[in-house]
């Protein structure tokens, strides 16, 4: 499975591209890793099989070999101790990265996370920084049924003190985690695990993506998608078969889902007046019920000329047949049908 | 082997200051709360003072603790500013965390003191990920984890120790076992005799000692820093100690006797240090008089300044998330 995306609009942010140069997430993943250990001392990372096995989902490879194994640490089975230990590291100076090997599994190391991490900044009166990045794929599409295909955006999203990012695209993938690991304090990436083997271009050299900082995909004058995560190239793919039925459509990514750029997200939706919001979580007191908020709590809900709509994952967990799993989330086809009715009866 | 505590006039007077210093910073603590003058929850360690002075009395400077949300022994044994504290309990804006953390999330890095917890055994893991950064940054610290017994029942216990045993790591598991974990009793929440005996599970050496006697506790600990310090891993200390207040202050003490309780307070750690260096005659009656005086003022003087303190104001809540990165390499 090899998709090239297009690379995002990033008026004013990011470098421009050099060279046509096309990699993997994964690799992308891998090389913020391996530039931000070989540029900092302090950086190293902790986790489960992510020395000479390469990380569960290939995504360390050969940073062991590079970097050695007192920087890329295998860990014990022990998510709660893994993340509490980068939260210690980070307190003496250091600046750990946490891989998680699936983001389920944060389930076991939340009061690190939650309690910890994420509230020493302020609960200290700013004495003290946290300098830690947890990544962990999230995500559904691989079979492995609803304990290990949860996204759990929404959670990280809630707590104050952690900055969350979900990048959609290879350049982002490496572009943000550097951004991450320079961050003063915790940042969740929760890369999704479809979108590993997926390519895109990364030019040469690419660097810093600033965190806080939403990209627009796909600039259109009928519909609003607003998406996250996979969900993203979903959306850009029914976005090119609605325009063979001449409905031209945006497709924004916010990236970063803590702190929040609502701004583009809100000038889009003023300009076609039209906004379906897609996200791979259920939609109960997700992501996108706080984006349609603030849709309506801003002066873009004067300029709709329908109901903001979302689509999101049922409110179930991910079952295992994968009927069912595809089913459970929004696909290709269930964006089209969306748009398309969203025009239709407006 | 490490001299004693109560050997020389200089060492035995800081040490015995220290302790009248918790235990007077406590009382004043539990009258301002009594009379209303001071507003959240507190946890006082009255009873405990030689675990958290003979530890960190077998620290260097440079070295670091976790503590507790009953830590304010460890904090000012590890050399925290009174009137800082003060201020912190009182919601001043002067206070460690300008009023945002209260007496559960007092750190001082500057001395070592890389937090009070509010989670039990949250500060366990932590301490073993300091130590591991310490390490990696090629600098002999050591750090101490001050937890209590409940607290070797949570899972984070047992990774963090394993984590610590399986790198290790420069690190002191120091549970302060003061029997109760809020009211549930030692007896009922183990079925091992003492809880050094987990240590065996994890391949490091577990002690249990006299909590309440600073200057065993200070030995003890001494070697264990020495043996972490050196490269020959964590070490499980047990200071078997005893709270002589409730829990926090709504505990109404139904799930122990006033005699446990009185028993307990015969075994007072200050006056039985006091008593030990006076039979030594390092130190004099008048001398011993002077400490408890000094620290009394002290803690009134603390008083006095962070009441004086303005408090904080709303405008002024740090926001980490909008803080920009401050290094770009």
């Amino acid at each position: 499975m090899t998709t090239t995306y297009p690379s995002p609009d990033l008026t004013g942010t990011a470098p421009t591209a050099t060279t046509d140069r096309v990699i993997t997430y994964a690799e992308a993943v891998r090389e913020a890793l391996a530039e931000a250990m070989a540029a900092d001392d302090r950086v190293f990372m902790l986790g489960e099989d992510i020395g000479v096995y390469g990380g569960a989902f290939g995504v360390t490879g050969d940073l062991y070999h590079r970097f050695g194994a007192e920087r890329v640490r295998d860990t014990p089975i022990s998510e709660l101790g893994i993340v509490g230990a980068a939260v210690g590291a980070a307190l003496a100076g250091m600046r750990p990265v946490v891989e998680i090997q699936f983001s389920d599994f944060t389930c076991q190391a939340m009061d690190q996370i939650v309690n910890q991490a994420a509230k020493i900044h302020f609960m200290l009166g700013g004495a003290a920084e946290v300098p830690m990045v947890l990544r962990a794929p999230l995500g559904s599409g691989t079979g492995a049924a609803a304990q290990h295909s949860q996204s759990l955006e929404a959670w990280f999203a809630h707590v104050p003190g952690l900055k969350v990012v979900m990048p959609a695209t290879a350049e982002d993938a490496k572009g943000l985690l550097l951004s991450a690991i320079d961050d003063p304090n915790p940042v969740i990436v929760l890369e999704h695990k479809l979108l590993y083997r997926t390519s895109g271009p990364v030019p040469e050299g690419a660097g810093r993506i600033p965190l806080g900082k939403t990209a627009v995909r796909r600039r259109g004058r009928d519909v609003t998608i607003v998406a996250t995560g996979v969900m993203v190239s979903r959306s850009l793919e029914a976005a090119e078969q609605l325009a063979a039925d001449g409905i031209d459509v945006s497709v924004i990514d916010p990236r970063t889902l803590s702190p929040l750029d609502d701004a583009p997200i809100l000038e889009d939706i003023s300009r076609t007046g039209r906004a379906l919001l897609v996200q791979e979580a259920p939609g109960h007191v997700g992501f996108m019920a706080e984006v349609a908020s603030r849709v309506v709590e801003s002066s873009a809900v004067y300029r709709l000329l329908a109901p903001v709509r979302r689509l999101s994952g049922l409110d179930i967990p991910i079952p295992y047949a994968p009927q069912l799993e595809s089913a459970a989330v929004p696909q290709v086809d269930a964006i089209i049908d969306a748009a398309r009715s969203l025009v239709k009866d407006s | 082997m490490t001299s004693r505590l109560g050997d020389d006039a200089a060492t035995a007077t800081s040490t015995l200051e220290t302790m009248w210093l918790i235990r007077r910073f406590e009382e004043a603590v539990d009258d301002l709360f009594a009379r209303g003058l001071m507003h959240g929850t507190m946890h006082l360690s009255i009873g405990q003072e030689a675990s958290a002075t003979g530890t960190c009395f077998a620290l260097r400077d440079d070295d670091a603790i976790t503590s507790t949300h009953r830590g304010h022994g460890h904090c000012i044994a590890k050399g925290a500013d009174l009137e800082r504290m003060m201020a912190e309990l009182l919601a001043k804006e002067t206070g460690y965390c300008r009023g945002r953390g209260g007496s559960m999330h007092i750190a001082d890095v500057a001395t070592g003191n890389l937090g009070a917890n509010g989670i039990v055994a949250g500060g366990i893991p932590i301490a073993a990920g300091a130590a591991l950064g310490y390490r990696m940054q090629g600098l002999d610290r050591v750090v101490v984890s001050f937890f209590g017994d409940g607290a070797a029942n949570e899972g984070a216990f047992h990774e963090a120790v394993n984590l610590a045993a399986i790198w290790k790591l420069p690190v002191v598991f120091l549970c302060e076992n003061n029997k109760y974990g809020m009211s549930f009793s030692t007896e009922k929440s183990f079925a091992i005799e003492n809880i050094s005996e987990r240590a065996l599970g994890y391949g490091i050496p577990g002690v249990t000692v006299d909590g309440n006697d600073v200057e065993v506790v200070h030995a003890t600990v001494s070697e264990a820093v020495d043996r972490a310090r050196s490269g020959g891993g964590p070490t499980l200390v047990e200071a078997v100690t005893y709270r002589w207040k409730g829990h926090s202050k709504s505990d109404k003490n139904l799930y122990r006797t006033k005699e446990e309780i009185a028993q307990w307070r015969e075994r007072d750690p200050i006056l039985r240090f006091e008593a030990v260096v006076l039979e030594r005659g390092v130190l004099d009656q008048a001398a011993v008089e002077e400490i408890r005086a000094r620290a009394t003022a002290d803690i009134r003087t603390a008083v006095r300044a962070a009441n004086a303190a303005p408090t904080p104001a709303p405008t002024t809540f740090s926001k980490p998330s909008s803080r920009p990165p401050e290094r770009q390499p």
